[in-house]
């Protein structure tokens, strides 16, 4: 008889699969949210820039030993560098000069720029997919009848710590501090002597990285990377990030895990097929309840 | 692509009499997703048209491919179909490996009246299009049958789990033929469970399947997403063999999928390993041409279905439209490198399956399933 015990044990694999799942959409999330924070707009570019990192990996990846754990990090680290640098090229170039815009503006011109990015993969890396080398050592352990691979393990553990970090950050630093008192009144900061410039391209860096982290992470597990391979989890991340009330951050974390753990039990029941369906009709119901997402408030939200 | 065609021209020119070129469309994936199709079957399309005119060309005409890449993208196979035959004039359209992408651009070669060859689309919608349609690959109900015998009398496996991609034709299909002679012939399908066409995670999909431990698992998906499904397969622990169909076809299925598709199989239409004369003279050839590559399935029914019309051509003497489509669904008997093609009432061709086995990071042949 299919027993207790298998079907706990059913029960915990797929938690601990969606949790890895959910855990990179967190990261993707934060970005969306930290810069929604500060700066009133969703930069629809940031799935764009998780795509970009995981092709930084690929490339940095052939250069780097395969299967060791310092190679690995430090592909990881050149990835969220190279992210960061784009985010706070991207915001030099294209959403300063439309800072005094309405915010349409700014995002249509996000969506122009996700798409050029998306595009201009194409063009450069070419439209199929490729295989993303196992740049960190790879092996699976076994828990009674769990199985946890070493790379899901991973995702957890780095989620995990750079989600402290961002807290520490924006909580316990003068940089994180003066972005809450941008995202709080812009006007009012510049006047006490912030310099918005900087606390902008600051953050644009800092959510980039987390993307760039996101995108090595992602591909660690699905290692066929294409320039299209954003689009999907950025919707999914950007979801998650409104799910847990849009400019918070335990809430952009607590939306991807739960968007990644409903997506993970629906794709391992019987309505397989509408596993994307379902997860997106979550969102709509828990906004019909709490319009402001799980943790948002609608006064205006500090960071 | 689009930088070969100039390379036609010239290829043409010097080996071409002082005459009209035949005008043959090709609409394939030769960049995207499912790059590996389109490119092999280019490829074979290229080098049989090549050897064609070297021998003087069909009707005192030479052959000129013109060819459209849809880069894998649903809708782009109909307007690549729209330009070969409004703009191009095409007296014959070449394609699709993807029996979905095939199923965009029939309509149009139907209403059109220009006959269609889809050199390795399997399922059945595709000809049911309409009298213009043929095909010169198995279909999949046979396909279907091939895989079905063999989990139950190759793999011994009684309680099987298919896992199959909703947003494609061709999956879809596939599943269900598996599915219903598996079936009937006293066989348990445990689990089926879906993903989509793009998917990256299979985790849920497979703890479940794990959870009703199957003893081989049916996966007739294309070949990203199979290699990637036995990829995450091994790491949750599951040692069962997968299988699949000919959309596991292509180099980059080895090389995503790794060590884990060791004891893996799949059904295809021909299999370079055949020491059939006619197979080793035609991959020798294909080595020679494309710098020393070993043709895949799909290299060889390019191959076979220029051949076929080729051979249409000069039984109905003319390039036109009704009488060409006439002495297409007259072939008989026509002898390729993927077997003999026969077009039968329903413009399918009746052709065995091989059967192929990975082992250590290889393919090797297990066996021929004849019809």
């Amino acid at each position: 008889m299919v027993n207790f015990f298998s079907l706990v044990t059913e029960f915990l694999q797929q938690l601990l699969n969606g949790l890895s799942l959910g855990a990179i959409y967190a990261l993707i999330a934060l970005g969306y949210t930290m810069v929604y924070g500060v700066l009133r707009f969703i930069n629809f570019a940031h799935s764009d820039v998780f795509m970009v990192g995981a092709f930084i990996g690929y490339y940095f990846g052939k250069i780097v030993p395969v299967g060791t754990l310092w190679g690995g990090l430090l592909v990881l680290a050149g990835a969220m560098l190279g992210c960061a640098l784009l985010g706070m090229l991207i915001e030099r170039l294209v959403y300063r000069s439309l800072r005094p815009a309405p915010t349409l503006n700014v995002l249509i011109t996000a969506i122009g720029v996700s798409l050029l990015l998306e595009y201009s993969g194409q063009l450069v890396f070419g439209a199929a997919p490729r295989t993303f080398p196992a740049i960190f050592p790879s092996a699976n352990f076994h828990l009674g009848e769990l199985t946890i691979s070493s790379n899901q393990l991973f995702v957890i553990g780095v989620s995990i710590i750079l989600m402290v970090f961002l807290q520490f950050v924006v909580f316990r630093t003068k940089i994180g501090t003066a972005m809450r008192a941008v995202s709080l009144n812009p006007k009012a900061a510049q006047l006490v002597g912030v310099n918005i410039d900087i606390v902008i391209s600051f953050t644009f860096a800092l959510g980039s990285a987390l993307a760039g982290a996101g995108g090595i992470l992602y591909a660690l597990n699905y290692p066929s990377i294409d320039p299209l391979m954003g689009v999907m989890p950025g919707l999914k991340a950007f979801v998650a990030a409104i799910l847990g009330g849009i400019g918070n951050i335990p809430g952009a974390a607590l939306g991807g895990l739960l968007l990644g753990t409903v997506e993970t039990f629906v794709g391992g029941s019987q309505w397989s097929t509408y596993k994307d369906a379902i997860a997106f009709a979550v969102l709509i119901v828990i906004l019909l309840f709490r319009p402001a997402g799980l943790l948002g408030k609608f006064t205006v939200e500090k960071v | 692509m689009k930088f070969l065609r100039p390379f036609f021209l010239v290829a043409f020119a010097s080996t071409a009499l002082a005459a009209d070129p035949i005008k043959v469309g090709e609409y394939a994936s030769l960049t995207g997703k499912e790059a590996s199709f389109g490119q092999s079957s280019h490829k074979g399309l290229v080098l049989a048209f090549e050897e064609i005119n070297a021998a003087g060309g069909v009707l005192g005409q030479p052959f000129e491919l013109l060819t459209e890449d849809n880069q894998t993208k649903p809708g782009e196979s109909a307007t690549a179909a729209k330009k070969l035959i409004a703009r191009d004039k095409v007296i014959a359209l070449l394609g699709e490996v993807s029996s979905g992408r095939s199923l965009e651009a029939a309509p149009i070669a139907q209403a059109n009246k220009i006959p269609m060859i889809a050199p390795a689309a399997t399922n059945p919608k595709v000809t049911q299009t309409g009298s213009y349609i043929f095909r010169v690959c198995f279909i999949d109900p046979f396909q279907g049958t091939v895989m079905a015998k063999f989990a139950k009398d190759d793999l011994h496996a009684k309680r099987v789990a298919i896992l199959s991609s909703v947003s494609n034709a061709y999956s879809v299909g596939l599943a269900k033929y598996f599915r219903e002679t598996f079936v009937a012939s006293g066989g348990e399908v445990v689990a089926e469970k879906n993903f989509s066409e793009g998917d990256k995670d299979f985790r849920a999909q497979l703890t479940a399947v794990k959870a009703e431990n199957a003893e081989a698992v049916f996966v007739p998906s294309y070949y990203t997403e199979a290699a990637l499904i036995v990829r995450q397969a091994r790491d949750l622990g599951i040692t069962v063999p997968f299988f699949g169909g000919d959309g596991w076809e292509a180099p980059q299925l080895l090389e995503i999928g790794g060590a884990a598709l060791d004891g893996c199989y799949y059904s295809t239409h021909f299999s370079p390993q055949n020491q059939a004369p006619v197979v080793q003279e035609f991959v020798k050839k294909f080595k020679a041409r494309w710098n020393d590559e070993t043709p895949d399935a799909f290299g060889a029914l390019g191959y076979d279905s220029a051949y076929v019309l080729a051979d249409a051509i000069k039984r109905a003497g003319t390039t036109e439209g009704p009488k060409l489509r006439a002495a297409l669904a007259a072939t008989r008997n026509f002898a390729g490198v993927t077997g003999i093609t026969t077009i039968d009432a329903n413009r399918d061709a009746s052709k065995p399956a091989a059967i192929l086995a990975i082992k250590d990071g290889k393919l090797s042949f297990y066996k021929t399933v004849a019809p």
